[in-house]
């Protein structure tokens, strides 16, 4: 099936079976590996796109779903917080790090940032095996002006 | 040293770091394996009819018409080839790889790939197999030990206390599943590899598919977390190239998350028992500690659980022994702090029975029995600050205001408990080699076979290298996780900063000589007389002379080699932890609130990523401690949570704000660059430190990790698994 996505800004034309996932397409059809396949499950967040300026695992959704969808991956987000990880080293191995920026990036922009132990639990459906979250916290944290 | 931000931090912020399966080749089609789904038998029927034809299958390889394999050397551990024969050893053994031009139709393939077993009876579960149990000849260490009398020393005691313990079966879980992309082109195979060992897999795969070593080049630019479980070479490294060689083209396999439980090793469960007497001043007159863990039917792991009890504590006279018992799961690897972390659980929390049985403090109990010499090998140790570390640690926590009693802290609903336990880890290191060179205009390339797995190899290096010329850091690239690059030992056993460090530092040396000499016009200059000023040489004794003066179109470089010294010390890493704990007084949910770590490890070369070291090691105690493990179902044969919603590791809401830190120190033994390994260390100790602090908030002894609330609720601490 023929489906139109427009992916960070630009209009994708791709050719797909309906059951393939949207994080199969960006990946292996649209050639965009930023977005990482952890768990092809829904519970690690590797793969977190934002869809129409929501955070969404893209894994758990089909992409003939998304016909005309404005999709951000990790190659289109500019944003603060990817230098904030940087610089309070949010991150180790790297591998998950696509998925926790960009919800980070959401959970900025929906305003779960009050406190540490909020922005905790709003960060909580992105795992990290290197385990850097006290790291991520503080990133989000300045981003969101408390540091 | 400085705290340096990573240099290849910003590829990881912006997606563009290129992991194994994110590799682009020309026409790639993608594998996907078929595993067995019981334990132990052998294949009864195997149809491959209805896979062969269906939509874009390109091959399906069983053991039927798979090439024949080479043994693979040693370190492909696993020592059975894949696809050679109709046995079964384990449930998620493969049985068929099927390749398509598109992964949907590679899966869909596999799935109607039909596989009939004849079961055999399979003991899954360690206990079961206990009566099986082995001793095996010789490892990296000795399996057994015994310094003076330890019967006599029991005899002798005051107090004996005399416990088991158990550890559970643990996944690695990193976030990146294993992955291996193979390309035949022109007689050459190239590998984008998910490995902590580039030449590991390049020489497994030469022996395995008997191709001189020229002709497979292994690539690693990074790897998305190893943990263990990405050191030795697994059936899939060794079947994507065969079904690559089959196809004639290039083939990219990546494990499901299900498949990451069985198609790599696990940290084996162990049953370990602690013997401590001591005298009514506390003073330890005798240790034995004995530990089983269950390994494969067909290979040898074996976790060294007892070997911290051997330099840990001064004692007259101390015995270990370790024993393996066999059954039909995968082969179990080492998983980050292998030996040291599932042993110290054992005896740490022995010796906080100890010092209750004592009416001791538990950091006066274990200050009381310092070790200033290791008590087995009746050597100093190389360097060692755990006095410090405890001093610290217990400052920071605040351990001077805890009561002693059990119970007696509580917040509202909340139970509180303080527990504390030392952590240690042998220190390996293995032969490295590395090359470093500079251009005209000063750049500086600093290239060594070695990977970076998360740990922050090239920011390291970089810095080391950096040091060493006398330049700044900005004018030095790292190029790594290559077996066209200067081969280097495996990411692991936390020895790649001394390691390779160390090769780095001799070759920028050998560098700054070389360019020396070139300005003095004579053979051999000391390198001390050269130092680098931006574009320019500066050295004693001659005008300072602009690089381009010195080098032409090719850059100037020179390699070297470092090799572990056997310098008459023992050499380990220390800490103390000290942990706080909550838990609901009617759910017995507990949690981790406060955790504090200080550590004895040498010289820290980058401060920010050693801090990031022991952050994620500590937040893996707690998920060995509270959350991790993996049982198995003795009728099926199998892991029964093969996932990350039934395999539960930390989240972010897990973790609480640590605190880790060092006690400032340099290890002149511990190669050119003076630290000692540092990314396993934080995942020891903070198990028992947790568990000894939900003792002193419950009451309850914790005897096996991890603690459920059930086990809680029940008011007995021993566990399961």
């Amino acid at each position: 099936m023929r489906v139109r996505l427009r992916v960070n800004g630009a209009e994708r034309q791709v050719d797909v079976e309906p059951r393939v996932t949207l994080l199969d397409a960006l990946r292996e059809v649209i050639g965009l590996t930023g977005t990482k396949k952890g768990c092809d499950r829904g519970e690690c967040g590797a793969c977190t796109v934002h869809v129409n300026g929501r955070r969404i695992d893209a894994c758990m959704t089909l992409a003939v779903m998304h016909e005309g969808d404005e999709i951000t991956t990790i190659e289109g987000l500019d944003h603060p917080v990817q230098r904030a990880f940087l610089e309070h080293d949010a991150f180790q191995c790297g591998f998950c790090t696509p998925g926790q920026l960009m919800s980070a990036a959401a959970c900025l922009a929906e305003g779960h940032t009050g406190s540490d132990a909020e922005i905790r639990e709003w960060m909580s459906g992105n795992t990290c095996r290197c385990a850097a979250y006290p790291h991520i916290v503080a990133a989000v944290r300045e981003v969101a002006g408390r540091a | 040293m400085t705290a340096r931000t990573r240099v290849d931090g910003w590829a990881k912020v912006t997606g563009a770091a290129r992991y194994a399966a994110d590799h682009r080749l020309d026409n790639l089609a993608h594998a996907v394996l078929v595993t067995s789904t019981v334990p132990a038998g052998r294949i009864a029927e195997l149809d491959v009819t209805e896979a062969e034809r269906a939509p874009g299958a390109l091959a399906v390889i069983t053991h039927r018409n798979a090439p024949r394999l080479s043994p693979a050397g040693d370190f492909y551990v696993q020592t059975v080839l894949p696809l050679q024969d109709d046995l079964i050893r384990y449930e998620g053994e493969p049985v068929a790889v099927v390749v398509a031009d598109r992964l949907e139709r590679a899966g869909e393939a596999a799935a109607l790939v039909r596989v009939t077993y004849e079961t055999a009876p399979a003991t899954v579960e360690l206990d079961d197999a206990l009566p099986d149990a082995y001793r095996l000849g010789a490892y990296f260490e000795p399996i057994t030990s015994s310094v003076g009398d330890v019967a006599a020393g029991l005899e002798r005691a005051d107090v004996v206390v005399e416990r088991t313990y158990t550890t559970a079966a643990r996944h690695h879980s990193t976030m990146e599943p294993s992955a291996t992309l193979a390309e035949w082109r022109d007689g050459m195979l190239t590998l984008y590899d998910a490995t902590q060992g580039v030449f590991n897999v390049r020489d497994a795969v030469c022996a395995a598919l008997d191709l001189p070593a020229d002709r497979v080049r292994v690539i690693a630019e990074y790897v998305g977390g190893g943990f263990g479980c990405k050191g030795f070479v697994w059936p899939h490294q060794l079947i994507a190239p065969m079904a690559a060689r089959t196809v004639g083209g290039a083939v990219k396999l990546v494990l499901t998350r299900a498949q990451t439980f069985t198609s790599h090793g696990y940290q084996p469960p162990t049953r370990q028992t602690v013997t401590l007497g001591a005298a009514r001043d506390g003073r330890l007159t005798a240790i034995r500690h004995t530990s089983v863990n269950s390994t494969s039917t067909y290979a040898d792991h074996l976790e060294m659980a007892a070997i911290c009890s051997r330099a840990m504590y001064a004692c007259p006279a101390i015995e270990t022994d370790h024993l393996l018992a066999p059954v039909s799961t995968v082969l179990p690897t080492p998983m980050r702090a292998p030996s040291d972390g599932p042993g110290m659980v054992a005896l740490e929390s022995a010796m906080d029975e100890l010092a209750y049985e004592l009416d001791i403090d538990p950091v006066e109990l274990r200050l009381r029995n310092y070790a200033e010499r290791d008590p087995t090998k009746g050597r100093p140790f190389s360097s060692k600050a755990l006095r410090a570390c405890y001093a610290e640690g217990a400052r920071r926590f605040g351990w001077a205001d805890r009561p002693m009693r059990p119970g007696a802290l509580r917040d509202g609903n909340d139970l509180v408990g303080w527990g504390m336990a030392s952590a240690t880890m042998a220190t390996f290191a293995a032969p490295a080699s590395a090359r470093v060179s500079i251009d005209a205009d000063g750049r500086v390339l600093v290239e060594a076979g070695s990977q970076e797995i998360g740990t922050g190899t090239r920011t390291v290096l970089c810095q080391l290298a950096a040091e060493a010329l006398g330049c700044p850091p900005e004018r030095v690239t790292i190029r790594l996780g290559d077996t066209t690059l200067p081969p280097t030992g495996m990411t692991a056993g936390s020895s790649t900063t001394m390691s390779v460090g160390s090769a780095v530092q001799l070759a920028a040396r050998s560098l700054r000589t070389k360019l020396a000499s070139m300005a003095l016009a004579e053979g051999d200059a000391p390198a001390e007389l050269a130092r680098l000023d931006g574009d320019a040489l500066v050295v004693e004794g001659a005008p300072r002379t602009p690089l381009r003066e010195l080098i032409g179109d090719d850059p100037v470089g020179a390699e070297a080699s470092w090799s572990p010294s056997t310098a008459d010390v023992s050499m380990h890493t220390f800490g103390a932890v000290f942990a706080e704990v909550r838990i609901d007084a009617d759910l017995c949910l507990p949690r981790v609130s406060r955790l504090v770590g200080v550590y004895s490890a040498g010289r820290i070369v980058n401060p920010l990523t050693a801090r990031s070291q022991m952050i994620g090691g500590m937040t893996w105690g707690i998920g060995q401690a509270l959350l991790e493990r993996s049982p198995v179902d003795r009728r099926l044969g199998r892991f029964v949570n093969k996932n990350l919603a039934g395999y539960l590791v930390p989240v972010n809401a897990d973790v609480p704000e640590l605190d880790a830190s060092f006690v400032d120190e340099h290890d002149e033994h511990a190669g050119t660059v003076g630290g000692r390994g540092i990314g396993e260390l934080g995942a020891v100790g903070v198990g028992p430190a947790i568990a000894n602090a939900v003792f002193h908030a419950t009451g309850t002894r914790i005897r096996g990790l991890p603690i459920a609330p059930e086990t809680l609720l029940r008011g007995d601490g021993d566990g399961r698994d």
